[in-house]
């Protein structure tokens, strides 16, 4: 019992001659196609290589055009010479130009023979699976396709639109239950002729022959008819891409290639010597049973799938930058945005970094500087601390900031006093988490010493600025994460809104707090806050505060004991 | 877009067709070697002036990639250059008499050679300091992916140009023939640059990197643009509209994508800080022969008076293009 090989070829002549040989060598007779728009010195040159060969059959009959029912007709009539010329055939392989035997022949043939009745051939049931094409399904089985997909993609998409609105609907074979799959297959003797030989195989043909891409589903659907066993995969590795291309093997797939256990894989670039050398070399005694394993090599194909159809979210770049809303996460890692805390608490910086471990920035947005930690003049990535180049473009600015330091959090105090370019992109980014206590700056107005028409005049910009930004973190579309106290409502308890942020960002590494937080003297605030009102200017981002404010100093500087109680 | 803006977009591309036929008055035949072009042959184009020193290893990098044939415009070298090329089997030379401003910056010369031999082949046009850098480079020659854009019915391929400089100041080290620049020019910035998008020829517009940190921090929008698309399929009818940073027709510009996805990329590495620099900054700035009145090399020459160390303690040591993938400056995109 040997196996028979159809190899449909249309370019790569070398190589088809190559792998030929390498069966026809190890008495597997071999039928060959070639494509008919091959050039009839290139189809003579190849069948001059060949001559030696007894057991090679060339013949050139069919258009071989992709998608088209030529690939299934050169695929019956070579199955039909092998099966008359060599009636002791146990298994027929359907393959092409440009797939490449992984494993020794004796191999494979040893597999195929321990399994002699079965049929394999990957055969899914067109109800039950997705796999579109083009946009079109089961419509490949009901529309007519008379022109060509890859030369007449126009006409081809009005062609079909112009049938839908006509509402056509062919009718399949009643006997027949649509199945699809991989081309590359590998039948009995039995089954092939079978299918061949069926009865109703001029109905069949007719049929097939008008819809799309039969060459997945014409054996794939015959064969449930024909077949008793059918073990539904191809022994043919073939990995596609997002557009149902398949992809490429190159000489770096090697090691990859041999974990696989697969028989035969393809496509392999013609120029990948190393493949075909090692590959094609006469087998060495060492010889493996190992049932072929595809799924090994899966993965890094699948990648690339996932990065050409998602790519990694946070990154721009030269192949990617995505329209609003298709960003696949704005940023690439999660980061903290503390609004008027520096303000409130005094040594804001310890309590965060003893309370989280984080080590903040400071105000990264200042209009004067950008207080990387540290002071640093660089940050990753090269990230300059000059302000007009932060300034030239902000947005990129935090977004280059944080794909820079992806896998480490960063945090940074923001606020109305500074460059607010970023604060449309924070609102919509998920991994935003912004927590603001409104009317913070006040505090700060209270404690400076410019005199009262200048800080009239910057506490009414500064709350019309933080109120811009609370409408924003407001809105529907806001993805971030964020938390507003008004000042009020922080001082009244502020251990407790601490420990709400610290609890919510679940992922923020907690630790006992080992520092309390000292909350600035406001009890002058009232005070400040009324005189602003005389003047005209109402404050009102930092809740009420009362004239007397003595019920709240007794959370001044709380003792340590008291954390996380009321 | 609107038919109107595509008709003058349409006018645009002739007139830069036009401008390279009238243009090939100034090119005068060295060496043409353009008859042993065979049809599949990748062709790599370049413009190049006072480059003897550093072509020896140009030659060799390309070589090694699978560049089947170099066709370069000499612009009035004299140390040279025009004779070394003319020796090399695989090198057709021209020379160009005239401004290189106002052939914009060689590409009017270029595009009337690559009208004339390139129809059909793919194309790499680069300086003598930008050696490119795709996924696989180090295991698959450039027939594999030019071969893979084909199949992929794809026709140009994007890059970032990546400024690489060395740690200490520029010039320390003497650049010697034959050797790679990278040798010397080990680092480079990861992370900081700027992406827009022109909405009129659809192009990204990548700015940053160390000349934007170190010489353009007063004025960062006239630090110069690293957005190349140097690997073309090429057609008679196309053109490039400003370097290679842009061409038209303009889909030939989406080499990115926009709903998330990552395409194929790569990078150009930058050898423009060697030794040489700093008298090639004096003397283009003299000329005034290079793009907006020399702006950029104005942009250095405030800085040139003592050579400028670049390096700072986030430049990153080059590695590979694996390294460069994972960083995000390019991508592996669908080619597995």
């Amino acid at each position: 019992m040997t196996v028979g090989v159809i190899m449909l070829v249309h370019t790569a002549f070398d190589r088809a001659e190559q792998i030929a040989r390498h069966w026809a060598n190890q008495d597997c007779p071999v039928a060959i196609h070639v494509d008919s728009a091959v050039a009839q010195p290139d189809f003579d040159r190849l069948q001059r290589a060949l001559d030696d060969l007894p057991n090679v059959t060339m013949f050139q009959k069919f258009r071989c055009e992709w998608g088209t029912w030529g690939l299934v007709a050169a695929g019956q009539m070579a199955g039909q010479i092998l099966l008359d010329r060599y009636p002791d055939l146990g298994h027929v392989l359907l393959s092409s130009g440009s797939c490449l035997p992984l494993r020794p022949v004796s191999e494979f043939r040893d597999y195929l023979s321990k399994h002699p009745t079965t049929d394999f051939i990957e055969s899914a049931s067109v109800e039950d699976v997705p796999w579109t094409m083009g946009g079109l399904h089961k419509e490949r089985f009901t529309l007519y396709f008379p022109f060509s997909w890859k030369q007449q993609r126009w006409i081809f998409d009005r062609a079909v639109q112009l049938q839908r609105r006509l509402g056509i609907k062919r009718k399949t074979p009643s006997d027949l239950v649509l199945h699809l799959g991989s081309q590359w297959w590998c039948l009995t003797a039995k089954t092939l002729s079978n299918i061949l030989h069926d009865d109703q195989r001029a109905g069949y043909d007719r049929y097939f022959s008008k819809t799309w891409i039969p060459d997945e589903s014409y054996f794939q659907t015959l064969v449930r008819k024909h077949s008793k066993t059918i073990e539904s995969r191809s022994l043919t590795l073939s990995k596609f891409d997002f557009q149902g291309k398949p992809h490429i093997f190159y000489d770096d797939h090697l090691p990859l290639l041999r974990r696989s256990d697969c028989f035969i894989a393809r496509k392999i670039w013609p120029a990948a010597d190393r493949l075909y050398r090692e590959f094609l070399a006469p087998p060495s005694e060492f010889t493996r049973r190992s049932d072929p394993m595809p799924q090994k090599i899966d993965r890094v194909f699948e990648k690339a799938v996932v990065r050409r159809t998602r790519g990694r979210p946070g990154l721009r770049m030269q192949s990617r930058f995505p329209i609003r809303g298709r960003e696949n996460g704005v940023t690439s890692d999660k980061y903290y945005v503390f609004q008027g805390f520096d303000s409130v608490i005094t040594n804001f910086d310890q309590w965060l970094t003893s309370a989280t471990g984080l080590s903040p920035h400071g105000h990264l947005f200042h209009p004067d500087r950008v207080e990387f930690q540290g002071q640093q003049k660089v940050f990753a990535g090269g990230l300059s601390d000059n302000v007009k180049i932060r300034d030239y473009a902000s947005e990129d600015f935090l977004i280059n900031l944080i794909w820079n330091t992806r896998g480490q959090h960063q945090a940074f105090k923001f606020g109305p006093e500074d460059q607010q370019h970023v604060t449309e992109l924070m609102a919509r980014d998920q991994n935003a988490h912004i927590s603001v206590i409104s009317g913070a700056w006040a505090v700060d107005l209270l404690n400076s010493d410019q005199d009262f028409s200048t800080i009239r005049a910057k506490a009414a910009l500064l709350q019309k600025t933080e109120r811009a930004f609370l409408d924003r973190l407001r809105h529907p579309d806001t993805r971030a994460t964020y938390r507003i106290w008004s000042l009020a409502e922080f001082t009244s308890a502020p251990l407790d809104c601490l420990r709400i942020i610290l609890d919510e960002n679940a992922k923020m590494p907690s630790r006992p707090v080992l520092e309390s937080p000292k909350l600035a003297d406001l009890s002058q605030l009232g005070a400040f806050l009324q005189k602003l009102k005389n003047d005209g200017m109402h404050p009102y981002l930092m809740g009420d505060f009362p004239l007397n404010d003595l019920p709240r100093r007794r959370y001044v500087n709380p003792p340590r004991s008291a954390s996380g109680q009321r | 877009m609107n038919p109107v803006k595509a008709y003058q977009l349409r006018l645009r591309r002739k007139r830069f067709l036009l401008r390279a036929w009238r243009k090939r008055k100034q090119l005068l035949g060295l060496s043409d070697k353009t008859k042993s072009i065979a049809p599949d042959d990748i062709l790599l184009f370049s413009t190049v002036r006072n480059e003897r020193v550093r072509l020896p290893f140009f030659l060799k990098y390309y070589r090694d990639m699978g560049i089947n044939h170099f066709i370069i415009v000499d612009n009035e070298s004299d140390d040279g250059t025009p004779d070394f090329l003319a020796d090399q089997s695989d090198v057709s030379v021209w020379s160009a008499k005239g401004s290189y401003k106002r052939s914009r910056f060689g590409v009017d010369w270029l595009l009337w050679l690559q009208k004339k031999y390139a129809h059909g082949h793919w194309t790499l046009v680069v300086d003598a300091d930008e050696f490119l850098v795709y996924p696989f480079c180090d295991t698959r020659p450039i027939q594999a992916l030019t071969d893979w854009l084909d199949a992929s019915s794809i026709r140009s391929f994007g890059t970032l140009v990546l400024d690489m400089y060395p740690k200490g100041t520029v010039g320390q080290t003497a650049y010697q023939p034959d050797q790679s620049p990278f040798e010397i020019l080990q680092w480079f910035d990861t992370g900081n640059y700027t992406i827009s998008k022109n909405s009129l020829y659809g192009n990204l517009w990548i700015q940053g990197g160390p000349r934007a940190r170190v010489f353009f921090s007063d004025e960062p929008a006239l630090a110069p643009a690293l957005n190349k698309i140097p690997l073309v399929k090429w057609n008679r009818r196309y053109a490039y509209a400003s370097s290679t940073h842009m061409l038209l027709p303009r889909g030939l510009n989406l080499v990115y994508d926009q709903w998330g996805g990552e395409k194929t990329s790569g990078c150009l590495l930058h050898a423009k800080f060697l030794d040489d620099f700093i008298d090639k900054a004096a003397e283009e700035l003299e000329r005034k022969e290079h793009y907006a009145a020399s702006r950029e090399y104005q942009g250095y020459a405030e800085n040139l008076q003592k050579p400028p160390e670049i390096w700072c303690d986030q430049s990153e040591k080059y590695a590979n293009w694996r390294q460069l993938e994972v960083l995000g400056l390019m991508s592996k995109g669908n080619w597995a």
